[in-house]
């Protein structure tokens, strides 16, 4: 008997030495990202160069109200009485926005990518549809957001905010209108304060930026965007940061500054980029004609490559010829000793895969249901530049030379990977198997190569003293590709060097924005 | 005789295994030690994404090995210890995805029967059983279906009753099972909702096992109805990988049968049988057959009669 109550305690102690302190709510790493306190407010920043605009007051803003009315007195009060009464979910939306709104709308933008980062599934004649824009809600969804898709909308959005906001910072200086805390001591401010002037509000600017672009690039999901704007426009008023005035004024000029990119879109051939069969079939037999092994889709049904024309798509950093140009010489032959080296070299780490390897293949795959290589660099940018302090307006500037970094990244490895339409490693050998899902395009050059090379060649510039660590990342990233057996070693050396031609691209940019 | 036990069965390879004498109404007499090999094979074509059956062919069909260790041992003839240590391998017959190897989950059980009393003409029996399970290596939870497990830390609870007469049994089982967290190799994923971090929380969940047939002192044939449900999870939406934690559940019905070579004291008996999964969600529809030999180490003096029936076998 003594023994069966031993036993019984042992295992009781066991159940709680287990599961005492074992909470099942998992913080993400930016929940509780602290307030954005801007150490420089940037307020020269509405002489920065913006990229679409023809200057900072293309767009033009009525000034404020003057404080003095009664009408901003009553918004005043507005705040008041939002404040009397906070409850524990309002003062969580006021922390969750006041990490910043450029951070936040990047990370919704993530979770979007990754939402409806799905292949669609074959019809029962073994073809594929096509998502459609018109029709988003309808299987297949729209989008279907792999890494060019989503390295476009990420460029998108990141370019219309930091136009927005080299606008608002113009009119901010114009008009000088102080924060409501400025003019009302009384006011419970719950974020740090700031010198910036408040009309229009950079929050109000991002939103109604972001509302706008996402209607083009997330058309299904409307509701879940606008409850996210309300959510956060209300934070502002909330915490005192803004009166309504200043919002929707930041939310016109915002939504305004978009149009201008969305017109952008809508002509930048990327609408054309899915191809079509004869396309799909004249790729194939202009391989065969150069006397190359053309790529064979290894999925069944045969499935299309991916965003065949996307390399046709037009770039933010560079011109098409100068795109053409990035495009580096051919792939070793199939033929040749060199490619069946670096075959053998891929069965090899196939075949003797550590769990190391398979760490770092997984860790970097990004791959269906993700936010991508492109969301990823992204991630590894904002959870830096949260430790940095920067403006809104800098944070908007950095996201978008990185994501015109990226977006150019995709369109060069786009363009190289129809030019050569080359096998991957398991067509020309198919006993290696991989470790991460075998992307449907053709293998030269490496899209996590030449993203990560980009990548880490801006944020090297942005960041200095991390530029020793993103290029350690992007060699990662790249050889992830060949433990994961899905990539030569010829597509992740060329598709490194590629991406880092493009980012001198978004250097030389940041060196004469006007920002440095 | 003895009373052995043994009746394992992977339930939903490679998600959960389990030996089943943890599920069964027999307990190993005391200082008496019943250990053995098992291998079991498992493979299915369709499976369910969400509630909808489909097959995918770039993987054709997906299947799990597993090959172990398993034993029981008699503290008292009342209170039994419990192990397995499983080593798993899978494969896709389609496809370009390379399958997985290596050891899995440690499972422990600690199995008391407080109550056995004659009822009706038969022996009834009521027992409670703790279970852990905890990964013996860092092996990748995060490759489904290919992955050899969810490395996940289990507690469970399971009350027990059985009822025998002659050699007619019926036996019934209700399990709750705790799951930890488990950290995956890449630092964000969506389930409804992006997360980013590389912990994900785990549903826990419920197990019924019913199970019925005749059992003696040579041989145990039994029918046997599984229920798995985890409490929470999403569905895998569509067209898309499944993940750790979505919901799965899973019914199988099977049989299971034991059969004693050697009933001498150091008992030698063969243990088989097969399942297969009759509805489930976010699963493979799988087919299920293992086999294994056990021995029995009998620690008492040889004075003393092996043969000490606390339970009609």
């Amino acid at each position: 008997m003594k023994k069966i109550f031993f036993f019984t305690g042992l295992l009781i102690a066991l159940f709680a030495m287990l599961f005492v302190g074992c909470n099942k709510d998992i913080a993400g790493r930016t929940d509780s990202a602290p307030a954005l306190s801007t150490v420089k407010t940037d307020l020269n920043a509405g002489t920065w160069k913006p990229i679409l605009l023809t200057g900072p007051a293309e767009f033009a803003l009525a000034p404020p109200i003057a404080t003095n009315t009664p009408e901003y007195i009553a918004q005043i009060n507005e705040i008041k009485s939002w404040q009397a009464d906070l409850t524990s979910e309002e003062k969580a939306i006021v922390k969750y926005w006041s990490a910043g709104a450029i951070l936040r709308w990047n990370e919704i933008l993530r979770e979007l990518v990754a939402k409806h980062n799905l292949p669609p599934y074959q019809n029962a004649d073994g073809t594929y549809p096509l998502p459609s824009a018109s029709n988003p809600l309808a299987y297949p969804l729209f989008p279907f957001s792999n890494p060019p898709y989503a390295a476009r909308a990420y460029a998108y959005v990141s370019a219309a905010q930091y136009d927005a906001l080299v606008a608002a910072w113009h009119y901010k200086k114009l008009y000088n209108r102080a924060a409501p805390y400025k003019v009302d001591a009384t006011i419970n401010v719950l974020v740090p304060q700031s010198d910036l002037p408040s009309y229009p509000s950079e929050d109000g600017v991002v939103a109604g930026t972001a509302v706008e672009m996402l209607k083009l690039l997330f058309p299904g999901d409307q509701d879940f965007v606008q409850q996210k704007a309300e959510e956060h426009k209300r934070a502002r008023i909330l915490s005192g940061a803004n009166v309504r005035s200043d919002i929707e004024a930041g939310e016109a000029l915002g939504k305004l500054v978009a149009q201008k990119f969305v017109t952008r879109a809508r002509g930048d051939r990327a609408g054309a980029a899915a191809g079509n069969l004869a396309a799909w079939n004249k790729l194939e037999v202009d391989c065969l004609a150069r006397g190359e092994t053309p790529w064979i889709s290894q999925e069944l049904p045969k499935r299309p490559p991916m965003l065949l024309a996307y390399g046709k798509v037009k770039a933010f950093l560079f011109d098409s010829l100068t795109a053409v140009s990035l495009r580096p010489g051919p792939p070793p032959l199939v033929g040749s000793q060199q490619m069946k080296d670096e075959t053998e070299e891929i069965y090899q780490l196939s075949k003797n895969s550590t769990r190391e390897r398979i760490r770092i293949v997984h860790f970097w795959a990004d791959g269906v249901a993700t936010y991508t290589p492109p969301g990823h660099w992204n991630a590894i940018a904002a959870e830096d530049f949260i430790t940095k302090n920067f403006s809104e307006v800098r944070w908007a500037r950095n996201m978008a030379l990185l994501n015109m970094s990226l977006m150019d990244a995709a369109i060069v490895c786009w363009d190289t990977k129809y030019t050569y339409y080359n096998a991957r490693p398991s067509q020309l050998n198919s006993a290696i198997k991989t470790i991460t899902g075998l992307p449907n395009f053709p293998s030269y050059i490496s899209g996590h190569s030449t993203f990560s090379g980009a990548a880490a060649a801006i944020l090297g510039h942005i960041i200095p003293e991390r530029a020793a660590q993103y290029n350690a990342m992007a060699d990662e990233a790249s050889i992830s590709r060949m433990y994961g057996a899905i990539h030569f070693k010829s597509d992740c050396v060329a598709g490194l060097i590629v991406g880092k031609s493009i980012g001198r691209y978004a250097i030389e940019r940041a060196k004469t924005d006007g920002a440095e | 005789m003895t009373k052995i036990l043994i009746a394992l069965q992977i339930i939903l390879s490679p998600l959960i295994s389990a030996a089943q004498t943890d599920m069964d109404g027999i307990m190993m007499g005391k200082k008496r030690f019943c250990v053995g090999p098992m291998y079991s094979y498992s493979s299915w074509k369709d499976y369910w994404e969400g509630s909808l059956k489909r097959d995918n062919q770039n993987l054709g069909a997906v299947s799990t090995q597993m090959a172990g260790l398993m034993g029981n041992y008699g503290i008292t003839s009342k209170l039994n210890i419990l192990f397995s240590v499983p080593h798993v391998k899978t494969k896709a017959t389609a496809g370009t995805l390379k399958g997985m190897k290596g050891m899995q989950d440690l499972n422990l059980f600690v199995k008391w029967m407080p109550v056995e009393t004659e009822m009706l003409g038969g022996i009834f029996s009521l027992y409670g059983i703790g279970g852990l399970s905890l990964p013996l290596t860092n092996y990748v939870a995060d490759f489904l279906p290919l992955s050899i497990g969810l490395r996940s830390r289990t507690a469970s609870a399971r009350l027990m009753a059985d009822y025998q007469t002659g050699s007619f049994f019926v036996t019934a089982s209700a399990t709750y099972v705790l799951r930890d967290n488990i950290k995956i190799d890449r630092t964000a994923y969506y389930t409804t909702e992006l997360h980013l971090t590389n912990e994900v929380s785990m549903p826990d969940g419920a197990n019924f096992n019913f199970r019925t047939g005749i059992r003696n002192e040579r041989l145990i044939a039994e029918a046997v109805v599984n229920n798995w449900n985890t409490l929470g999870g999403f569905d895998i939406t569509r067209n898309n990988m499944p993940f750790p934690s979505n919901k799965m559940n899973a019914t199988t019905i099977g049989a299971n049968f034991k059969y004693v070579i050697l009933p001498v004291r150091n008992e030698v008996s063969l243990v088989w049988g097969a399942n297969t999964t009759v509805a489930g969600r976010n699963m493979g529809k799988s087919n299920t057959f293992y086999g294994s030999v056990f021995y029995v180490l009998d620690f008492n003096r040889k004075s003393k009669s092996s043969n000490q029936p606390s339970k009609t076998n």
